[in-house]
């Protein structure tokens, strides 16, 4: 059994926003469409809720990859909250990238209710990217390693 | 340069006498002729320590989150540079405009006092200011650009805020580009980068003394005062802890920044903190339109406002869409 838990696998880090991402991985579940259980789901109520400390916190906290879900432009439940995240993480990503931290780690994927099929593609195509992007290294904190 | 200083010191004497105010707001003489900071005068007593010269660096609207609050008027001293902070804490209402009264002040650039031992003065007793050169200790002779302060250098900010200004025009404007050394950044690779940053926010002693200077950085309560947050450590373990504190001090004033240049001329530890903020103004620029904080008391800042056509945070690394 050791054997097998050896083997680390990324943790990714998915904050799914209520009203439309969090339900489209409803869907996925009952479609029965699968995607990678290192895939740890957080619902906050709006993608624009998501502090760009909770992504740096992500990673501090061993995570490998942080993804960020929500209702596609024009569709937000709160009419404009992910308009405001986009700007935002355009900017916090281009930041990271320019503390020379890799861009792949991170990403913004709007993913409606409906989109079962598009939640478990975009999973399994970001736990494929940090599978090959391997630990994080560059924003890691030590003291929150086993 | 006296001139000017005499001009900028009968004004406050004349506001207090007037009683058109009841403080002034300025810098004072400290025990060395470098180690101005920044002062309220009371009286015109008190006026006998006020300065204002090429190291007046200070950007003292910070100040007036606190002290327009207080009984009866007060006057400010505002440089170029600082009437862009100025404004955007109008526009944020965290000044009682009412209770201020502002004097836009000239400026020829301040000084580094690292540049002056970098060129080989080891005690700066005294400083005579010409327009394009300094005497400094009465012999030596140094060129004013090779001692101002980086942000001076490309410094081309005009008086946007104050009822009054006191100007003699004697001074020079620059044509450097303040995004040079971001696009020498962007254009390294992300190792180069990394390896960059990795060994200027190291140096980083987490005093936060780039947080309190900072005129847009006003929040009552920060997030790194709150001791639940876990991010409040004031030592530096790992790469982690420096790099979030310094992503999250730039973001928080992205978009309301005014490149004032202050975070980095206070540092201890002189780490360029100036470059994380240019980054944020600069990809602004590219993505959203040009936008200079504080130009002005009304626009919307463009983290607060959006259109339908964003670019998508997956094309817009490097500003580039």
């Amino acid at each position: 059994m050791q054997e097998i838990n050896k083997e680390r696998k990324p943790l990714i880090v998915a904050f799914c926003c209520n009203w439309c991402s969090y339900a489209g991985a409803d869907l996925a579940g009952s479609s029965r469409l699968s995607y990678p259980a290192n895939v740890k789901i957080i619902r906050v109520p709006c993608s624009c809720r998501v502090n760009p400390l909770f992504i740096l916190k992500a990673f501090q906290r061993g995570a490998d990859g942080v993804i960020l879900c929500g209702c596609h432009p024009g569709d937000c439940h709160y009419t404009t909250g992910n308009y405001y995240t986009r700007r935002r993480m355009s900017l916090l990503f281009s930041m990271l990238d320019y503390l020379g931290i890799e861009r792949e780690r991170t990403r913004v994927e709007w993913v409606s209710a409906a989109e079962g099929a598009k939640f478990s593609n975009v999973m399994n195509d970001f736990a494929k990217t940090i599978n090959e992007l391997g630990e994080n290294k560059r924003l890691e904190d030590l003291r929150c390693k086993d | 340069m006296q001139r000017l200083e005499n001009a900028v010191l009968s004004k406050a004497k004349e506001l207090l006498e007037s009683g058109k105010v009841s403080r002034v707001l300025g810098w004072t003489k400290g025990e060395f002729c470098y180690d101005v900071s920044p002062c309220v005068f009371n009286t015109v007593d008190e006026l006998k320590n006020f300065v204002y010269n090429g190291f007046c660096g200070a950007n003292l609207s910070k100040y007036l989150i606190n002290e327009s609050k207080k009984e009866g008027k007060i006057a400010v001293f505002l440089k170029p540079c600082d009437t862009y902070s100025y404004n955007q804490l109008v526009k944020e209402h965290r000044i009682k405009v009412e209770n201020v009264y502002a004097v836009g002040v000239e400026c020829q650039g301040k000084f580094d006092i690292e540049k002056f031992y970098a060129k080989g003065v080891g005690f700066v007793a005294s400083v005579e200011e010409g327009l394009t050169e300094v005497k400094v200790n009465g012999e030596t002779v140094l060129n004013r650009n090779d001692v101002k302060l980086e942000r001076c250098l490309v410094c081309n900010k005009k008086h946007v805020a104050g009822e009054e200004i006191v100007e003699l025009n004697e001074k020079l404007p620059s044509d450097s580009d303040r995004f040079e050394m971001v696009k020498k950044l962007e254009a390294m690779t992300a190792d180069e980068r990394f390896a960059f940053w990795k060994k200027e926010l190291s140096k980083c002693i987490r005093c936060n003394a780039c947080r309190n200077v900072c005129p847009a950085c006003n929040c009552t309560k920060c997030v790194f005062d709150n001791p639940n947050s876990e991010v409040s450590a004031k030592a530096n373990a790992t790469s982690f802890e420096e790099q979030m504190f310094h992503i999250i001090r730039a973001f928080h004033v992205a978009g309301r920044c005014t490149d004032c240049g202050e975070c980095s001329r206070v540092c201890p530890q002189n780490i360029p903190l100036h470059l994380l903020n240019r980054k944020f103004i600069s990809d602004i620029d590219k993505l959203y339109g040009e936008y200079q904080a504080g130009e002005d008391t009304t626009s919307k800042g463009p983290l607060t406002s959006f259109t339908k056509e964003d670019a998508e945070p997956s094309d817009a690394v490097g500003g580039n869409k």
